[in-house]
């Protein structure tokens, strides 16, 4: 399997994916400026975390406009899958991929914790190697992670199906206070991942990349990536 | 253009005539005048009294506190560069090497928390990249005052929000560090920020400019009027006009600063570079000076190149603007079209801003005219020093155990005591800070001792601290002193790694006060003792003076950093008790000293008597022995008795790791309650699978070690003493910060 892994000014954890990529597919990722609209096929193009553009304006909004994502979403719509990771969820939240959009955590501080998380569906290509239902523990770092969306488009993406994985307590309650206990942003119906219509496009907010080694932060976020190389290869 | 030699440089419009006034703003003393005076063989103008006022503040010229940092050893086999470069450089093994300094940012980070403590972490990250290191880890030591002091609230807020809002957007984690609270801080909080970065052995930059007519660069931000003249303000005392200076707090974007690291590390990636150095205190003045000075060159800068922010700067403005996010290098010759393209990639600015000279002088023109000259090496050579007069710090009377009365309630004290200010949970903080991108973060903070990092790309880790116990230096500066250094050592041990070196941070107050200096003096001494002792050579350092407000001092707070290496990360452990069943041992013997502990002052309401002694040949075999039990797979978990002594220690790694202990006194300990609070050195716990074969190698290596219980349940038990259960132990552990931050003022 290829990726690709975008690179704007001030995207910082694409060496975190780059290596978790590496780690699990044996193959280092491609590395693209966000300015080279024109970039090698790839089976997966993956937004990371950061602070593209120093987060000036709104988050992912400056990236989104990049010659490079014109590019993602000319290829999106082929149906070649992207994950947008942390700053890459609101980048191709910004870019119109996927609905909705995060806002300031609900605490108003930045967050870094290990969160779990529900996961689900095990119908898509990212999520093929997990169970539906299962809890997963990795963790979150952000300011910006609190998803909104209107009531119609909320009920729309919950009847399709479209919630990839829900912040949740230990055991799984996403409900009641244990479960708004566990939301770490404020976040609707403690929504922590989504796809697109088609599954092909997944955004969260949680880093799956920064728990793939059992002494760095734990293996639940191999199955993650796992799922993609079996999907796509 | 050639230098001016010593010709009268050009007066531009509107500049005043240098009064004895002018002159006492710039925070010279009428005798430092004269010697500019004789220097320069007339008056300055306005932009060299500024240039001497910032190289000769206490800042940038060490002039008070030089006689003494000359005394702390700096070498060992492993140490590759020592204190006099932007950061220390000592060898990690396969061809890398760590690169590592601590700083404070006291003075704006009082006055402007947010931007204060954000450019102080920006300002630590650039001296290390600036050596050609990636940086891997920040951390970072924080004392507030009192926490009922109206101000205190609202700094701990913005520092703690501007630590993180600056490392979390560079993408450097922050792992480790330390607050404390104190009355003493109410008027001058102290926020010491320290950065680790790993670079190879062989492509090290340092500062020392060479090569005449070599081009010299600019790069980075543009420079604007803030933070003009903070060297010379965080040289002074605070008194109730210091809110007014806030104009001289620099603004921070740590955006730039990203956008800066990698263009740095891709041109030093090319064999363009000669030399290079940050713009930190004293901005283009210091720069331009250290790098000129340090090739025993001269060098002509055109100011009118310098890229500006603001229309109208003048000559003496963009010497002495502290704007952030800047470097200047020394480039080989022909090399600039390559540089450019690589800054103009990052959209940073990049100008050649002027060129070596063989003069040794400091030429600044403006439009062609020459508004300023100064010699080097007088500057340097003739630089202030001060021998300033010191009175040592007498030792208090012990405080015997039998002097302390016992808790009425021994679980009311330990809940007591683990609430407290100086011993809760630091969650809410450290929980701000991105403390796992990279990948690499293998003890995370409040799991162990130490932070553990590994060095990318391979399987050796780097363990990090800092320390320093305020009120242990305020009652005896040279036992603090060795303490601070002590626990440092402890620290790095406890996680299995081998302690290799040390940056240090000296925080002080007025040193024109024989008894602030004596501190001063008596900590640099224990230091002295502990380093040599401990081979852990001071390697990079600096000193923040004045940390007084209307006269009233700071706790006098040498804060060590320190860095260790293990060569196989996978045998290190954490502080995190996990495995029931585990036995568990006290390493160290244990006197039951309880003077200045934390239970006299929190359970007592006295802050009394002499610190604990620090006998540093049983600290290093105690130690040694640690860590060779944690490299043989001997220990499941390790942690070091430091504030709140035994007890609290155990309480910790409970917490850690969600298992309880059953504890069981041994006899003849003398008074429980010293035996469990009190706070003597050199002393670890560690959780083995076997206590009696562990005992058995301590009585060999001639280690005192006695079997204190077991690992197990869900209660920290102390038989016929105390049964606590976790669940309420982490309650009250972990009220206390976010309760006190979400209260209304």
């Amino acid at each position: 399997m290829k990726a690709a892994v975008l690179v704007f000014p001030g995207s910082n954890r694409e060496g975190d994916v780059a290596q978790a990529l590496e780690l699990i597919t044996g193959r280092r990722p491609a590395m693209v400026w966000h300015g080279d609209g024109d970039f090698e096929k790839t089976d997966l193009i993956v937004v990371p975390g950061g602070f593209s553009y120093g987060d000036y304006l709104r988050c992912g909004a400056m990236a989104a406009q990049s010659p490079v994502m014109a590019e993602v979403k000319r290829r999106a719509a082929q149906g070649v899958p992207v994950l947008g990771i942390c700053n890459g969820f609101q980048i191709v939240t910004e870019a119109g991929l996927l609905p909705g959009v995060l806002m300031r955590n609900a605490h108003l501080k930045f967050v870094c914790s290990d969160v779990h998380l529900k996961v689900e569906t095990s119908q898509s290509l990212f999520t093929n190697r997990y169970q539906a239902g299962q809890v997963i523990r990795v963790p979150v770092a952000h300011a910006e992670g609190n998803y909104f969306a209107d009531a119609d488009t909320l009920k729309a993406l919950e009847d399709r199906g479209q919630i990839a994985f829900r912040y949740c307590a230990p055991d799984g309650t996403v409900d009641g206070p244990l479960g708004k206990q566990a939301n770490p942003n404020g976040s609707i119906n403690n929504i922590a991942g989504i796809f697109n219509e088609t599954k092909t496009v997944l955004g969260l907010m949680p880093h799956p990349e920064n728990a793939v080694e059992p002494m760095f932060g734990g293996t639940d976020g191999i199955g993650l990536f796992e799922g993609i190389v079996e999907a796509l290869s | 253009m050639t230098a001016a030699g010593n010709k009268s440089p050009v007066k531009l419009p509107n500049e005043p005539e240098i009064t004895p006034q002018i002159v006492a703003e710039h925070g010279l003393a009428p005798d430092e005048y004269q010697r500019v005076l004789d220097i320069m063989g007339r008056p300055p103008t306005m932009v060299e009294l500024g240039i001497f006022s910032a190289m000769w503040s206490e800042h940038c010229s060490y002039k008070s506190s030089k006689v003494w940092l000359k005394k702390l050893p700096t070498r060992a086999p492993w140490v590759i560069q020592g204190p006099g470069e932007n950061a220390g450089v000592i060898d990690i093994g396969d061809g890398q090497a760590a690169i590592f300094k601590m700083e404070s940012h006291n003075h704006p980070s009082y006055i402007e928390p947010y931007q204060g403590a954000a450019t102080g972490v920006g300002g630590i990250m650039r001296d290390v990249f600036t050596m050609g290191a990636r940086p891997v880890a920040n951390l970072n030591a924080l004392r507030f005052g009192d926490p009922a002091h109206p101000k205190t609230r609202h700094l701990v807020s913005g520092v703690v929000a501007g630590i993180g809002g600056y490392g979390n957007c560079m993408g450097i984690p922050t792992v480790g560090g330390e607050t404390n609270f104190h009355a003493a801080y109410n008027g001058n909080i102290l926020v010491n920020a320290m950065t680790v970065g790993v670079a190879r052995t062989d492509r090290i930059f340092y500062a020392a400019a060479a090569g005449i007519g070599n081009p010299l660069v600019y790069v980075g931000s543009k420079t604007g009027r803030d933070g003009i003249h903070g060297a010379t303000m965080s040289s002074t005392e605070f008194n109730e006009d210091s809110e007014s200076k806030r104009p001289t707090v620099q603004v921070g974007d740590p955006f730039v600063e990203k956008l800066l690291l990698e263009a740095c590390l891709e041109l030093m990636a090319t064999d363009a570079i000669v030399a290079i150095q940050d713009m930190g205190a004293a901005g283009l003045t210091s720069s331009a000076f250290e790098m000129a000075a340090k090739g025993g060159l001269g060098v002509i800068v055109e100011l009118d190149k310098v890229p500006m922010r603001e229309t109208g700067m003048n000559p003496y403005e963009l010497m002495l603007s502290e704007s952030q996010e800047r470097m200047l290098i020394v480039l080989k010759p022909g090399r600039e079209d390559l540089a450019r393209r690589i800054f103009e990639k990052w959209e940073l600015d990049f100008a050649v801003i002027g060129h070596l000279t063989n003069t040794e002088r400091m030429v600044l023109s403006w439009h062609g005219d020459i508004v300023g000259d100064i010699p080097i090496p007088p500057l340097v050579t003739e630089a202030p020093m001060y021998e300033r007069p010191w009175t040592l710090t007498p030792l208090p009377a012990e405080i015997e155990a039998s002097a302390v009365p016992a808790p009425t309630d021994l679980k009311a004290s330990l809940l007591t005591l683990m609430g407290c200010p100086d011993l809760a949970s630091k969650a809410w903080i450290w929980k701000q800070y991105d403390h796992l991108i990279m990948g690499n973060t293998a003890i995370r903070p409040q799991d162990g001792d130490a932070a553990l990092v590994r060095v990318p790309g391979g399987h050796k880790g780097l363990a990090m601290t800092s320390d320093c116990t305020p009120r242990y230096v305020q009652a005896h500066p040279e036992t603090g002193g060795r303490q601070a250094v002590a626990e440092a050592w402890r620290n790095i041990t406890a996680t299995g790694a081998r302690p290799l070196a040390v940056t240090d941070n000296m925080n002080f107050g007025n040193p024109t006060k024989p008894e602030i200096m004596g501190q001063f003096a008596g900590a640099i001494m224990g230091m002295v003792e502990a380093c040599t002792a401990l081979d852990f050579p001071v390697v990079s350092g600096n000193v923040s003076l004045y940390n007084e407000t209307e006269g009233r001092p700071i706790l006098p707070t040498p804060t060590i950093g320190a860095v260790g290496v293990i060569d196989d990360i996978a045998k290190a452990v954490g502080s995190r008790l996990t495995k029931a069943g585990c036995a568990l041992v006290l390493i160290g013997d244990t006197r039951g000293w309880l003077g200045q502990s934390l239970y006299l002052r929190e359970i007592c309401g006295r802050e009394e008597g002499a610190p604990p002694p620090v006998d540093l040949a049983v600290e290093r075999r105690n130690g040694d022995f640690v860590r060779g039990e944690i490299a043989g797979g001997r220990i499941a978990a390790c942690h070091d008795l430091s504030d709140g002594g035994l007890l609290v220690g155990v309480a910790e790694m409970c917490l850690a790791g969600g298992t309880g202990a059953l504890v069981t006194l041994p006899a003849n300990i003398g008074a429980p309650h010293a035996f469990l609070y009190g706070e003597d050195q050199g002393r670890y716990v560690a959780a083995t699978d076997d206590g009696q074969a562990f005992l058995a190698a301590a009585a060999a290596a001639g280690v005192p070690a006695i079997l204190l219980g077991y690992a197990g349940g869900q209660a920290l038990v102390v038989e016929g003493h105390l049964t606590l259960p976790l669940d309420e132990l982490r309650a009250v552990h972990e009220a206390w910060l976010p309760t006190y931050m979400n209260s209304a003022t």
